[in-house]
């Protein structure tokens, strides 16, 4: 990889995922918020649905999937928004590494930070709605897995819309119908260990797949989109 | 050869193509588009299951096959501009958009309808209902990306990117879909092999498919050329063909 300031470009990805994720963790309220996101909407279904426990366990791997998708959508609001303020996105296209890849670091730390940190802390939620225990771990590495698949898509809906004015709800727009996919084999993968107590090997062997496949694509459409929106 | 698809590059070409073919092919997709409803509506037999409601499929399937058909065109058009960037190629993309949203719609609406008498609900959490829904997003989230923008040239590269992310997404959302729940039955009519519908069905379905097809073909030049209009009201080509 080219020289830029005596870093090779690997050192320059780790420490922009080093200063990413310091500054993720200098404003931990930033960090915390989604998951009091996350509690609070899944108080919601209790308080309506009612509290009948067979009721719930039934519903509960639908309810976990699907306010992770929105916590993940809340998150992709933010990401790329102050560094296109302070214009250190301009500089990212400078950098000694292809824009795909420069994008990378902030999306890592991103997930690190919501997505497998909702993840690790799913199970307490889970027991909260009765959800049976040997679904726990197809829980967590199914979130942990589609997170990063939502991450991805989420990067590549903000980096479209960074420069609108009012993007958030567009985001959602733009990004809900991708997250679909995700969503049926992840709720799948919990679903299928609840019923059948045992094997969610495929539903997460296609969440693998599709992280494989977004994590070689989407860098290349969210370059695509940081351009965009820079009007480079 | 290469002059053929450079013309189509040419603002001022394909604006007269526009207005030079549109007074053919209109009128003639409106006659078919009576034949054809009139053949599927009165003249097809009808099915000893499902009775005479099931003649809505002539104008369903058709509008359903377009509507996908129709993302594929816009895409094509997105990686066209991004690729070669060729402003037209723009235009054709926001041209596109908003016929096969109404297409989508339009399948889906007939689908509701054809689907009350015969599964007893108006709506069925079905895949490939489910998976036209969710084109139907696609095609808004364009739209709507399109409309955010203040200047349009950016917003037509970022519908590009949009719609070709689509376009990957398209058949993993139908297997996902499909592989979730279906209801649905399977495709009638293969390329290869036998179709599962009687010829006396299949020839009206298949000359309203392609009667769609020039329907969406139509449209998509008026809206071109009204775009064309709108986009170069100040160039010295268009003042001089509207004088002409």
């Amino acid at each position: 990889m080219t020289e830029y300031q005596g870093q090779s470009g690997f050192e320059y990805l780790r420490a922009q995922t080093g200063r990413h994720l310091s500054l993720l963790i200098s404003k931990p309220s930033e960090m915390l918020n989604p998951l009091f996101f996350f509690l609070l909407v899944i108080i919601l279904f209790p308080i309506g649905l009612g509290p009948e426990r067979e009721v719930l366990s039934d519903l509960a791997p639908g309810i976990l999937w699907v306010v992770a998708l929105l916590s993940n959508l809340m998150i992709s609001q933010r990401l790329f928004v102050d560094d296109f303020d302070d214009g250190s996105l301009e500089q990212l296209v400078f950098a000694p590494v292809p824009l795909a890849l420069a994008a990378l670091p902030q999306l890592l730390a991103i997930w690190l930070t919501s997505g497998l940190l909702l993840a690790l802390v799913s199970p307490v939620f889970a027991l909260m709605l009765g959800l049976p225990e040997q679904a726990l771990i197809p829980l967590m590495s199914s979130l942990a897995l589609g997170s990063a698949v939502m991450c991805l898509l989420g990067g590549v809906g903000a980096a479209l819309t960074v420069g609108v004015q009012r993007g958030g709800i567009l985001l959602g727009l733009l990004i809900l119908p991708l997250y679909i996919p995700v969503l049926i084999v992840g709720s799948r993968a919990v679903t299928e260990a609840v019923l059948t107590g045992g094997d969610p090997t495929v539903p997460l062997a296609f969440l693998g797949a599709a992280l494989t496949a977004s994590l070689l694509l989407a860098p290349f459409a969210i370059a695509a989109g940081l351009r965009i929106s820079l009007e480079l | 050869m290469w002059r053929i698809v450079h013309q189509f590059g040419s603002p001022p070409w394909v604006y007269r193509f526009c207005e030079r073919v549109i007074p053919w092919l209109l009128p003639i997709t409106f006659t078919a588009l009576v034949i054809g409803s009139l053949w599927g509506l009165l003249y097809a037999p009808t099915d000893y299951k499902q009775g005479d409601s099931y003649r809505i499929i002539y104008i369903h399937v058709p509008a359903a096959v377009v509507a996908l058909a129709g993302y594929y065109v816009m895409a094509a058009a997105g990686l066209v501009s991004l690729v070669w960037k060729i402003k037209l190629a723009d235009t054709a993309m926001r041209a596109a958009a908003p016929i096969g949203a109404a297409y989508t719609a339009i399948a889906l609406i007939t689908g509701a309808i054809w689907g009350k008498p015969t599964w007893g609900a108006w709506w069925v959490w079905d895949a490939r209902i489910t998976s036209m829904l969710i084109l139907l997003f696609l095609y808004l989230g364009v739209i709507a990306l399109f409309e955010a923008y203040e200047n349009k040239a950016i917003a037509a590269r970022a519908c590009a990117v949009l719609s070709l992310v689509g376009t990957v997404n398209i058949p993993i959302i139908y297997k996902s879909v499909d592989w979730w729940y279906s209801l649905h039955q399977p495709a009638s009519i293969k390329f290869t092999g036998p179709s599962a519908i009687d010829a006396s069905m299949l020839y009206p379905l298949l000359g309203m498919i392609i009667t769609f097809y020039a329907l969406f073909a139509v449209l998509m030049m008026i809206n071109l050329r009204d775009l064309l209009l709108d986009d170069h009201r100040s160039s010295a080509w268009l003042k001089k063909q509207l004088e002409a």
